[in-house]
């Protein structure tokens, strides 16, 4: 452990905390527990604090403090991580596989892993997911968990106007889409489940380290969902 | 209450509303948003006298015209080299312009420039998402771009003296960039960063407020990386397989995994901001001590301590 954790100046505002250079291991689970301890007992001059697969980015102030005391203050909390080890929310998100308008790709996704459709819904529900973090856009959770039969690279060019709520997988990954965007990735259903939940005391409905299964619903309780707005 | 309608004749793309941006989302995949040029919205604000943040409209190179249709009201504008043309006559982007029912006033690129702030004196009547009005221009969230045909209402509409604003040297675009290393310039050879620090590059038209591509010799990573999506801050300049640059800025997306050679100082940013496509700009790299003096300067002098 000679390298790790590193401690990288970016720019004359953050800090980035390194753990390892490879997905996988313990890189993130140490992301997470440094994420939770700044979260209860900020470091001075902290902004805000982007966790990502293996390192994490402290923002601050820089009228207020420099990367070498952030860096400190870090190694302080470092020596001294927290002893809870709760894991993060289980979150249940329903999930349509039903018709060519919520599933587009799931009869090309079948076809390219040799399954019958009904083989990748049973493995993709079969998933524990967990989300790693967030990017791309506004609420693109990326959650980890896809099980290897169904692991796909992404599509060589991005499709144009796919729906918000689309379930997209790539590899190992999953979203649940925001916005009407372009994605190169497997629309598998759709999911009436709000991400942007429109709530001022929690706007996103998963954080970080949160954990997610999916919920089969038919295609008459998605309409009915989507109906009343949920 | 009174009030003031402006009736958006025109408006270019990328006319949006923005406050002073939306800190503290981007673990949930929400960058900053805000003015492109800060310290111009900062300007325009303080000359309509209102609240620091308080939401105004940022034009883009497309221009804008505005149409008073009821009321009265002043507007600050601050920000570029436009050509501002309103009831007195035709004048430069930094003054302060009353408009009545009945005028118009058009802002169309000028000289120099790419974003000019127009900061109406009274509260400009808007949407927001997560406590902002800025707008993520991409999904359009927050107070939204400017269409064509809509209707700006503004609350409690002040008049103030028409004035020129003078315009700060500070203000002007900055062909020479400090950069900070890193935080993943380990991945590129010596000689590419050699290369970005000694040769122009060119701003490209692929320029949007999510960020810029640049143009010049390539500086493609030593392996065709893969690395893990890693956080991204405002003005990282990030690599892609072909070697070319890109700058991301007010708009950013939040993660990201290409390769980030360098990060513009938070100091230098405004200025980068105010180049136009096919403007040429060169890198320097300073220290992050230096890059934090920077700024701190930058913060002493825009908020000089009261006699």
């Amino acid at each position: 452990m000679p390298d790790f954790p590193r401690f990288v100046p970016v720019s004359d505002c953050g800090l980035l905390v390194e753990f390892g250079e490879e997905i996988g291991g313990q890189a993130h689970a140490a992301v997470l527990a440094l994420d939770r301890a700044l979260a209860a007992a900020p470091v001075a001059g902290q902004c805000e604090i982007i966790p990502a697969y293996v390192n994490l980015m402290v923002v601050f102030d820089p009228l207020r403090t420099d990367h070498e005391t952030v860096a400190r203050a870090l190694r302080g909390r470092l020596d001294h991580p927290p002893q809870d080890r709760a894991p993060g929310r289980l979150h249940e998100v329903p999930i349509c596989y039903e018709g060519e308008d919520l599933a587009r790709d799931l009869a090309e996704l079948a076809a390219a892993t040799g399954l019958a459709a009904e083989d990748v819904i049973a493995r993709h529900l079969s998933g524990d997911y967990e989300v790693h973090l967030y990017g791309f856009a506004p609420g693109y959770a990326y959650m980890a968990g896809v099980p290897e039969p169904i692991r796909l690279p992404r599509k060589p060019a991005p499709v144009r106007g796919v729906p918000a709520g689309s379930v997209i997988v790539a590899g190992p990954q999953c979203i649940v889409t925001t916005l009407t965007m372009p994605t190169g990735w497997w629309v598998l259903g759709r999911s009436p489940a709000l991400i942007l939940t429109g709530d001022a005391a929690r706007p996103f409905l998963f954080d970080v380290g949160d954990r997610v299964r999916f919920v089969r619903i038919g295609r008459a309780e998605y309409d009915r969902l989507t109906r009343q707005g949920t | 209450m009174t009030r003031a309608v402006l009736h958006v004749a025109q408006a270019g793309p990328l006319v949006s509303i923005q406050d002073a941006g939306r800190p503290g989302w981007q673990r949930f995949g929400v960058p900053e948003s805000g003015p492109m040029d800060r310290k111009a919205f900062a300007r325009a604000n303080a000359a309509a006298g209102n609240p620091p943040g308080a939401a105004g409209i940022e034009v883009s190179l497309g221009g804008l015209t505005l149409d008073c249709i009821e009321g009265t009201v002043s507007l600050a504008i601050a920000g570029g080299g436009f050509v501002v043309e309103g009831p007195q006559g035709k004048g430069g982007s930094w003054g302060i312009v009353t408009l009545r029912a009945g005028q118009r006033l058009s802002i169309r690129r000028g000289p120099w420039g790419a974003w000019c702030y127009v900061q109406p004196a009274g509260r400009l009547v808007t949407g927001a998402w997560l406590g902002s009005a800025a707008t993520h221009a991409p999904s359009g969230l927050g107070g939204g771009l400017l269409a064509s045909g809509q209707d700006i209402v503004i609350d409690a509409p002040r008049t103030l003296p028409d004035r020129a604003l003078t315009c700060p040297v500070t203000a002007r675009p900055r062909f020479r960039v400090g950069i900070v290393l890193g935080p993943q310039d380990r991945f590129f050879a010596p000689s590419a960063i050699e290369t970005l620090l000694a040769v122009p590059y060119r701003l490209t038209d692929a320029y949007d407020r999510m960020g810029v591509r640049l143009h010049g010799p390539g500086i493609a990573p030593e392996e065709a990386l893969a690395i893990p999506s890693e956080p991204i801050l405002r003005g990282s300049i990030q690599v892609a397989g072909d070697g070319m640059p890109t700058v991301l800025l007010a708009d950013h997306q939040t993660t990201g995994g290409y390769p980030k050679i360098a990060t513009i100082v938070s100091a230098h940013l405004d200025g980068f901001a105010q180049l136009r496509p096919h403007d040429p700009v060169r890198f320097h790299a300073v220290s992050p001590e230096r890059a934090i003096e920077l700024i701190r300067l930058r913060s002493i002098a825009a908020h000089p301590h009261p006699e």
